[in-house]
């Protein structure tokens, strides 16, 4: 690790003010980015964390929208979002305890990974991601491996959840590092359906627009019979190969489909 | 009823306090008075050319004391191996040298090239960052067939081939066993990779060096399997400093699995720059540093063919194996595919001829090495998998076809040199089958197809050569050492007892099962019994803890010592009795007079001893205190048999392990709650390979799988609760206790029963056509045999 300053500010203006600083970086829970410092992957000349900052964490549930501080920690999300019970589940399967009391759902939306759980829930609700300066819809929001809409110094306060009449993760664990090898989040609103997967595309988590559509007509597992999405443009690599991938991405979301009905 | 104290009894280990209540000491827990911190500068390349280093800009960081390469290591040697194979023509292999620091090549990622020595550990790596060696990057070497091409790029220039050896066993067979396979009614061939494994102990590697400039004296402190091993190779032959001027100290060790036997270049490297500098030095590696600068396990590729009579006789067998040394021969790498491989081809079998062939390779890779198991496995892994297989094309049951070739008369001589002194397979596997309940398994196998998954049941038997090992054996066999052990007991004028042994414990429970030991047979309180290890200054030479060999080799040089003890003690209470020696008897912590009522309680013979007052001075020396050098006249060979029955996701290729049963032969059992936790660590680390763990290197040579991220250990959920059974004993015959062993047999015996088991999930569940995958069976593996 490089020598760095933090600031542990309790307010938003202050973490808004400190990160006005040449080379800061917001920090959520760290488990992502503290271990790319230890591994100097990374330099920042100061980290302002956003735990401390009470308006940055809870959940909210209003009619029928759930709403999630970004500093929220994982382990919050799976005890306390009752009201949305698939992505209350989603989020106690993060990791271990430990990266669940510390890691937070802002944290994870920014860093994008492309195998991580909760792009899935965000995208396959249809969330909206709030931000010191916008509302960003999560159709627009992630662009791909590790990118997202978000500009310099624009961090995420707060993540506002349609909650669906039904919903399902199904997360395939990648052997090694328990992330999701292929991850399928379905959710089912009146008239419509959502699915979003994650883990399986060099783009990062999708829209399974086909396997929405079959949903659309027949909500039923067998309804996907003959969709099925191409290994082109899929993870390759030792843990499994882009067929491997793409097959994965059909049976998660045929297992959460069949969990729903 | 089971024992509550003494032999047989499962007393709580006492050291646990300690490591669970976070007092233990380690070696990094060790900071002494003015240390530095040193910092490896390594090669990300895997092979090149090392045209120079540039220190000028790190010499210059904050906090730096001084940057050393190559140059700057005078008269220091190289790092030693500590065994000689000799090859299928009688030449010895062919040995290159292994620089503390890369010069003229680097040669895997991870080979050290500089050192920064820097008042922090952060200064050391800032400056660490500023060294720019000048690299002219070459081909990597890393297919292990590709390597002995005629035109193949050398790993070592100074050598005739990448080939480090070429080794036959048993040359004189090799004709018999070419004729029965060519002739034999059946014949199965089986190819198969055991792959490379990160050995992962708990702690990573650490080292501290220390000088004393009144005295003249080093001292290192280290990770260490073998405290006095790492002082006879690094004193010797890369340092030059007599033993009586050098201690090593391995203190609290947090697991080594074979990883910390060998003599690494930190360690010489921290111990020679404290002298440099005037300071002591200290190293920490960090994570992602040992999995490129500990030596890998395993790492071979293999054909096998047994050849079998129509009833199922095995008439021969024959292997061809590739094994991977890496870029330079770690302490005992050559000895790991050959002497604990090739002698244990056998199996449980009565197979008349064998014919090994290995073939060792350099390549750009970090060294390979023993690894718990240490060739067992991959013997064992091979010939069980072949077995397997046999049975299956011979449409003969797979418990009865290894039934119809077990062992059943002792002692053995295997056709592979060495001799089974006792054993009975028919047990374990009788035993196996009773605690299996293999007649349930249709009905469970239904149950499972219902939820649409394929269960399916793997067995296999395995056996291990142990308690290594008789030194005039090893000598021929091309280890430049002996395998003995050594124990000094002293008890103490108030009768306690200290054991030194040069035995030492990482994990494997020594300070309770060694104290049981001592304390049964002097009929004692265990806690009256304290055990000191891991200091070269206060311990008898000992050769280490690997091999499975503490408690075979080194418990019977305590329990030597303590005969002595016995015998002396028995000589002062006849005096205190007024009694010939011959009649005194010892129970209960007392000594006696046969047939009388007249007696003396320890303590008053243990003060006698160092009070001499009425004491037979002319007779005897007063104190009580012996020591006992134990050499084995004989490996130990604990056996069993393992079962292993697992459901396989037929729509994503994921593996779950529903029950693991293991019935062993360890012999007379010290301490069942140790050896149970010893085989439930094996068994979880041998289904670690089965399933989960693989080192993998790219074409560039990079290791991918190079941190948790992508190298995946198995975890407690990846795992059933184990059934571990150890009521066969066949105690050996040929040391004190009866003892065989019972560190490795799990690590040794599980990896074929699961991969059995899946490809009979798979058989049953109609995908006939696979008949073997290579570990580790990881879900997109087995989705993949099934396409
Ligand atoms: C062992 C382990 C297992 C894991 N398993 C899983 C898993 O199964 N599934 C899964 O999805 N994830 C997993 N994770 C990742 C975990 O969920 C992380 O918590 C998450 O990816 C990052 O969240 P964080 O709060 O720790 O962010 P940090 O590490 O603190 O930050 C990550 C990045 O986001 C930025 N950032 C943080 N907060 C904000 C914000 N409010 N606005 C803008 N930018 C911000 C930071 O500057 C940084 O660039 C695992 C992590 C570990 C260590």
């Amino acid at each position: 690790m490089y020598s760095f300053d933090l600031d542990r500010p309790v307010t938003l203006e202050a973490a808004l003010a400190a990160l006005k600083a040449e080379d800061a970086q917001p920090l959520g829970g760290g488990q992502t980015l503290i271990p790319a410092l230890k591994q100097r992957l990374a330099a920042p000349s100061r980290l302002v964390s956003l735990a401390a900052i009470p308006d940055l964490c809870g959940i909210d549930l209003e009619g029928e929208t759930l709403t999630i501080g970004a500093a929220t920690p994982h382990a919050m999300v799976a005890g306390q979002a009752g009201a949305y019970p698939a992505l209350a589940a989603l989020a106690g399967g993060i990791g271990d305890p430990a990266v669940r009391n510390r890691g937070t759902i802002g944290g994870s939306l920014a860093n994008n990974d492309p195998s991580a759980c909760y792009p899935a829930a965000v995208l396959g609700s249809g969330a909206v991601i709030c931000t010191n300066i916008r509302e960003i819809a999560a159709d627009d929001f992630f662009e791909g491996m590790f990118a997202t809409a978000l500009e310099d110094g624009e961090i995420i306060i707060r993540v506002r959840f349609p909650v669906p009449q039904a919903a399902c993760y199904r997360k395939f664990d990648h052997p090694a590092s328990r992330f999701a090898l292929a991850g399928a989040f379905v959710a089912r609103f009146p008239g419509s359906v959502r699915v979003a997967i994650t883990g399986v595309s060099e783009e990062g988590v999708f829209r399974w627009s086909e396997a929405e559509a079959a949903l659309s007509a027949r909500f039923a597992p067998d309804a996907l019979e003959g969709v099925s999405l191409p290994p082109e443009g899929m993870i390759e690599d030792l843990h499994g190969s882009s067929a491997y991938r793409a097959h994965l991405a059909g049976v998660m979301t045929r297992r959460a489909v069949a969990a729903m009905v | 009823m089971p024992k509550d104290h003494g032999i047989g009894a499962s007393s709580k280990r006492r050291e646990d306090i300690r490591f669970l209540t976070g007092k233990g000491r380690y070696t990094d827990d060790i900071n002494l008075p003015g240390q530095a911190h040193a910092c490896f500068v390594r090669s990300q390349v895997a092979h090149g050319r090392l045209k120079g280093v540039d220190i000028s800009a790190a010499q210059k960081m904050p906090g730096v004391i001084r940057v050393f390469t190559a140059i700057d290591l005078e008269g220091v040697g190289g790092l030693p191996c500590g065994w000689q194979v000799t090859d299928r023509h009688g030449n010895p292999m062919q040995e290159p040298g292994h620089p503390v620091l890369a010069t003229g090549k680097v040669r895997h990622v991870g080979d050290p090239i500089a050192v920064v020595v820097a008042e922090t550990p952060e200064q050391a790596r800032d400056a660490a960052e500023a060294v720019q060696p000048d690299i002219e990057e070459l081909p990597p070497v890393l297919d292990l067939r590709g390597a002995l091409a005629e035109d193949a790029v050398k790993v070592h220039e100074e050598l005739s081939s990448n080939l480090c050896y070429d080794w036959g066993f048993v040359e004189n067979n090799r004709e018999d066993v070419d004729k029965a396979i060519a002739t034999a009614h059946h014949v199965t061939t089986l190819d198969l990779v055991n792959q490379r494994l990160i050995p992962n102990a708990m702690e990573p590697r650490v080292a501290i060096g220390d000088f004393n400039p009144a005295t003249g004296d080093s001292t290192l402190y280290t990770t260490s399997q073998n405290p006095h091993v790492i002082r006879l190779l690094m004193g010797a032959f890369v340092l030059g400093i007599p033993e009586h001027k050098l201690r090593v100290v391995a203190p609290d060790v947090g697991g080594g699995f074979g990883s910390k036997i060998f003599h690494y270049a930190e360690e010489a490297f921290c111990t020679f720059a404290a002298k440099a500098l005037g300071r002591p030095v200290k190293w920490t590696c960090q994570r992602s540093e040992s999995f490129m600068s500990d030596a890998h396990g395993r790492d071979h590729v293999t054909k096998i063919e047994l050849a079998l009579d129509k009833n199922g006789r095995f008439l021969a067998l024959r292997t061809q194996t590739h094994a991977n040394m890496g870029a330079y021969l770690s302490t005992f790498a050559p000895s790991v595919p050959t002497w604990l491989h090739g002698t244990l081809m056998a199996g449980n079998y009565r197979t008349p001829l064998i014919y090994v062939n290995v073939k060792a390779v350099f390549t750009n890779t970090v060294p390979v090495d023993a690894y718990r198991g240490a060739g067992r496995p991959e013997a064992t892994f091979q010939l069980e998998r072949v077995i397997d297989k046999a049975a299956r094309e011979m449409g003969i049951d797979p418990i009865e076809l290894r039934r119809r070739n077990f062992v059943t008369e002792f002692p053995y001589a295997t056709p592979v040199a060495v001799e089974y002194d006792t054993g009975d397979y028919h047990a374990t596997m009788d035993k196996l089958v009773e605690i299996a309940d293999f007649a349930g398994f249709e009905a469970r196998r239904a149950k499972s197809a219902a939820r649409g998954k394929l269960r399916g049941l793997g067995v296999n038997c395995y056996i291990e050569a142990c308690g290594i090992a008789p030194s005039h054996l090893v000598g021929q066999l091309g280890a430049r050492a002996g395998l003995y052990e050594a124990a000094t007991v002293r008890v103490n004028a108030t009768g306690g007892l200290v054991v030194m042994t040069g035995s030492h414990s990482h994990g494997q429970g020594h300070e309770t099962s060694f104290a049981q030991v001592v304390a049964d047979m002097i009929g004692l309180d265990e806690n009256m019994v304290e055990i000191v290890h891991g200091d070269t200054a206060n311990t008898p030479m000992g050769m280490g803890t690997y091999g499975s060999r503490s408690l075979a080799v080194g418990g019977s040089a305590i329990v030597r010592a303590t005969e002595k003890i016995i015998a002396k003690a028995k000589k002062i209470a006849a005096h205190l009795m007024e009694a010939a020696p011959e009649d005194i008897e010892l129970k209960n912590g007392a000594f006696s007079v046969a047939g009388t009522d007249k007696s003396v309680a320890w303590g008053d013979v243990t003060l006698a001893a160092y009070v001499p007052h009425n004491y037979p001075l002319e007779e005897i020396e007063p104190g009580l205190e012996e020591t006992a050098f134990y050499d084995p006249n004989n490996f130990t060979f604990p056996a069993g048999a393992y079962a292993c029955e697992v459901e396989v996701d037929p729509e994503t290729g994921k593996v779950e392990v529903c029950s693991f049963v293991a019935t062993d032969d360890f012999g007379t059992i010290v301490n069942p709650m140790i050896v149970d936790g010893q085989v439930h660590g094996g068994i979880a680390q041998g289904l670690g390979q089965a399933l989960l763990e693989r080192a993998v290197y790219d074409e560039y040579g990079q290791l991918l799988s190079g941190s948790y991220m992508d190298y995946a250990m198995p975890r407690a959920d990846d795992l059933p609760s184990f059934t571990v059974d150890h009521s066969c004993q066949t105690p050996c015959t040929h040391n004190p206790l009866g003892v065989k062993g019972c560190g490795e047999a799990g690590a040794i015996g599980s990896p074929p029963a699961l991969v059995n088991a899946v490809v009979d999930a798979l058989n049953r569940g109609g995908y006939e056509h696979i008949t073997h995958i290579d570990m580790p069976l990881t879900p997109s593996r087995v989705w993949a045999a099934m396409r």
